[in-house]
């Protein structure tokens, strides 16, 4: 009887997951694993999709450079868009975080704002300032005479960094702002009355340790850039693809299914590991410092 | 000759003064205590003298020198702060050598002075462990450490101790002063503990709503209180309303039926202030009833109700045969234990 009582209590753990769970292999692994197979699937322009198992789409991304070149563009982009956020996020927020009560959260609202409105409005305003002729800016510039022609900025991988970086900000502040708020108020002043200067205090106490925050930004920034969808696809269009758009056009445009499926594992496997193995790294590097 | 000076310092957040007319002149060496309950701008003025905060009127000066003319990381002075506020990044040793670092001293001289004022904190051997994986009292001493190892003017420690359990602060107290005695730093220690302010320092100010209520050495606060609110913050007091007789001769000081020759320049009204270990039972004086009395080991504590309201008493328990509860007593003390002050009113 006890027995049954106890295997009855080693179960329950399970019994009260069961929703939750079944819920997350019902819409994640399931789909997952299907693109998984897919990939290894054949298909032709006129049979279509022939379930057996193949590697002719794997051995085509392995030999074709086409997919190396896009691969690493997609991975060049991310970096980019990364490192941008960083160099601009991690200041802004320490800015940010020195403003007094009402100017601080004004201008966190203004920055935080952003995410309330979608990715593609976002985007389409970049479109519509730089966008060819009829660009607001470009217009603006060559009718003053400043540039005669428009900014290359559409279909241009400057123009897609820029434009995910725009979209990224809010991830990076926030996630040093976090950081930034777990600093002894005090620090400032320690390290000046031990007679550092604003530069020195900036270097040796602050950066050190808002560090772990903007490298944990990063990796949302990298691995939300690496996989975006809709900003790639409306500054860099068709002729600047990115894995996620290569995925999306041979999945509704070729309608080769397996290949768009390996495209996306590819993309979802080098992902799982840049961002698993970098965080590890940056949890050995820290660990003394931050438990 | 003052070492450092506060010429009636004052400081304005918008409307609100929090702290005013402040004056004092500190010596070379002294140990001053800012004492003073939540709020009454102890922080603050101390903010002032490191150079956080520019007051809003008034003068600091350090050896006759203008000290808000300097800029903070130039004052050379060494400040222990409440959170400690030291650098989770670097270690112990790394800390302490931030400020030699920033003077520019030569690394082998660096080294040796940091290890001399970690050995000096009793931390030896801690040199390469982080702040995180520290106890508080440890921690506590590497922050210590790092504000004296620059040879500050002024050491300047906002409620050091207040993060550390009972045991472990009565220890560092200890430590503190025995550390502040050797190297003769002049020294400002922020509290709101009236023990602690007066087991350190060679001098107490009594602050008290941004003003200052009192400045004088620990026995002073404490026997002679220049207000009713310095007699209540430092230790358990009596109050009782008296009044001053002219009518006869010479003049008496009445409360109750208690009576002494009275002091010279009060008249009407006053308050007479005595300690509980000061009063006595006699045969003569305040009439009493003891309420409750309580044993606690090296004393005992009454709790009475004299014609003049409620009265506590401590006897020393020295063997001898105390009243019970419910007997009738009279409370006496000698005129130089009790301080006697106008009183508002009545
Ligand atoms: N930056 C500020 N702006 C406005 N008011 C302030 C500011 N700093 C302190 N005050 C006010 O000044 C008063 C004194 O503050 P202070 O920190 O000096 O008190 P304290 O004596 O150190 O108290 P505690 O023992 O709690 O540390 C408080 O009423 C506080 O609210
Ligand atoms: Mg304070």
């Amino acid at each position: 009887m006890s027995a049954a009582a106890e295997e009855g209590s080693a179960r329950t753990p399970w019994a009260l997951t069961a929703p939750a769970l079944m819920l997350f292999v019902g819409v994640l692994l399931i789909p997952l694993a299907m693109t998984v197979m897919l990939s290894f699937h054949d298909w032709g322009q006129y049979k279509g999709i022939e379930p057996v198992f193949i590697l002719k789409n794997w051995r085509e991304i392995a030999t074709d450079p086409y997919y190396a070149e896009m691969f690493w563009r997609t991975f060049r982009i991310a970096i980019l868009t990364t490192l941008l956020t960083a160099l601009l996020g991690a200041p802004e927020a320490y800015i940010l975080n020195r403003m007094s009560g009402r100017w601080k959260s004004f201008f966190l609202l203004v920055i935080l704002g952003p995410l309330l409105i979608s990715v593609v409005a976002r985007t389409l305003g970049w479109a519509l300032l730089f966008g060819g002729n009829n660009g607001l800016v470009n217009k603006l510039l060559m009718s003053l005479g400043v540039i005669r022609s428009p900014i290359p900025f559409m279909f241009t991988e400057t123009g897609v960094v820029v434009a995910l970086a725009h979209v990224m900000m809010p991830f990076m502040v926030l996630s040093v702002w976090a950081a930034l708020q777990r600093l002894d108020p005090q620090i400032e002043n320690a390290a000046m009355s031990l007679g550092a200067g604003p530069v020195t205090i900036i270097r040796r106490i602050i950066m050190p340790q808002i560090m772990p925050g903007v490298l944990s930004g990063a990796i949302i920034v990298f691995s939300l850039s690496a996989s975006a969808f809709a900003t790639p696809a409306i500054i860099g269009g068709r002729r600047l693809k990115v894995a996620a758009t290569l995925a999306y056009d041979e999945f509704l445009n070729t309608l080769n299914w397996p290949l768009g499926a390996a495209v996306a594992t590819l993309l979802l496997v080098a992902l799982v590991l840049i961002v698993v193995g970098s965080n590890a790294l940056i949890e050995r590097r820290y660990a003394e410092v931050f438990r | 000759m003052a070492y450092l000076e506060l010429d009636r310092v004052a400081k304005q957040f918008g409307a609100q003064t929090v702290v005013d007319d402040f004056s004092l002149s500190v010596g070379k060496g002294e140990f001053i205590s800012f004492l003073g309950p939540s709020g009454c701008g102890k922080t603050t003025t101390l903010q002032m003298i490191a150079g956080f905060l520019d007051p809003t009127r008034g003068a600091i000066r350090l050896e006759g020198k203008d000290l808000t003319a300097i800029h903070p990381a130039k004052r050379g002075l060494g400040i222990v702060f409440q959170s400690y506020a030291l650098f989770p990044h670097m270690t112990a040793a790394e800390n302490v050598a931030f400020g030699l670092e920033m003077r520019n001293v030569p690394r082998n001289e660096r080294a040796e002075r940091v290890r001399a004022a970690l050995a000096m904190v009793g931390l030896a051997g801690f040199e390469d462990r982080h702040p995180r994986r520290m106890s508080g009292g440890q921690q506590q001493r590497v922050a210590l450490a790092r504000a004296l190892v620059i040879k500050p003017s002024v050491l300047l420690l906002d409620e050091p101790l207040s993060n550390l359990d009972a045991k472990l602060r009565e220890e560092m107290q200890i430590e503190l002063r025995q550390i502040q005695r050797t190297i003769g730093t002049t020294t400002i220690l922020v509290t709101h503990d009236q023990n602690e302010a007066m087991s350190l320092s060679d001098r107490i100010v009594v602050m008290s709503q941004g003003k200052i209520e009192q400045i004088g050495t620990p026995q002073e606060t404490y026997e002679r209180p220049a207000s009713a609110f310095v007699s209540q913050f430092l230790g358990k007091t009596n109050d009782f309303a008296g009044t001053i007789d002219r009518t006869v001769a010479p003049t008496q000081l009445v409360a109750g039926s208690w009576r002494a020759p009275a002091p010279a320049g009060l008249g009407g009204p006053v308050t007479v202030s005595v300690r509980p270990e000061r009063i006595g039972f006699g045969d003569a004086g305040l009439g009493a009833k003891i309420i409750t009395r309580i044993f606690q080991g090296n004393h005992w504590l009454f709790q009475c109700e004299s014609e003049c309201g409620p009265a506590i008493v401590i006897r020393q328990n020295d063997g001898q045969t105390q009243p019970a509860e419910g007997d009738a007593v009279r409370l006496t003390w000698r005129p130089e234990d009790m301080s006697v002050r106008a009183r508002a009113g009545a």
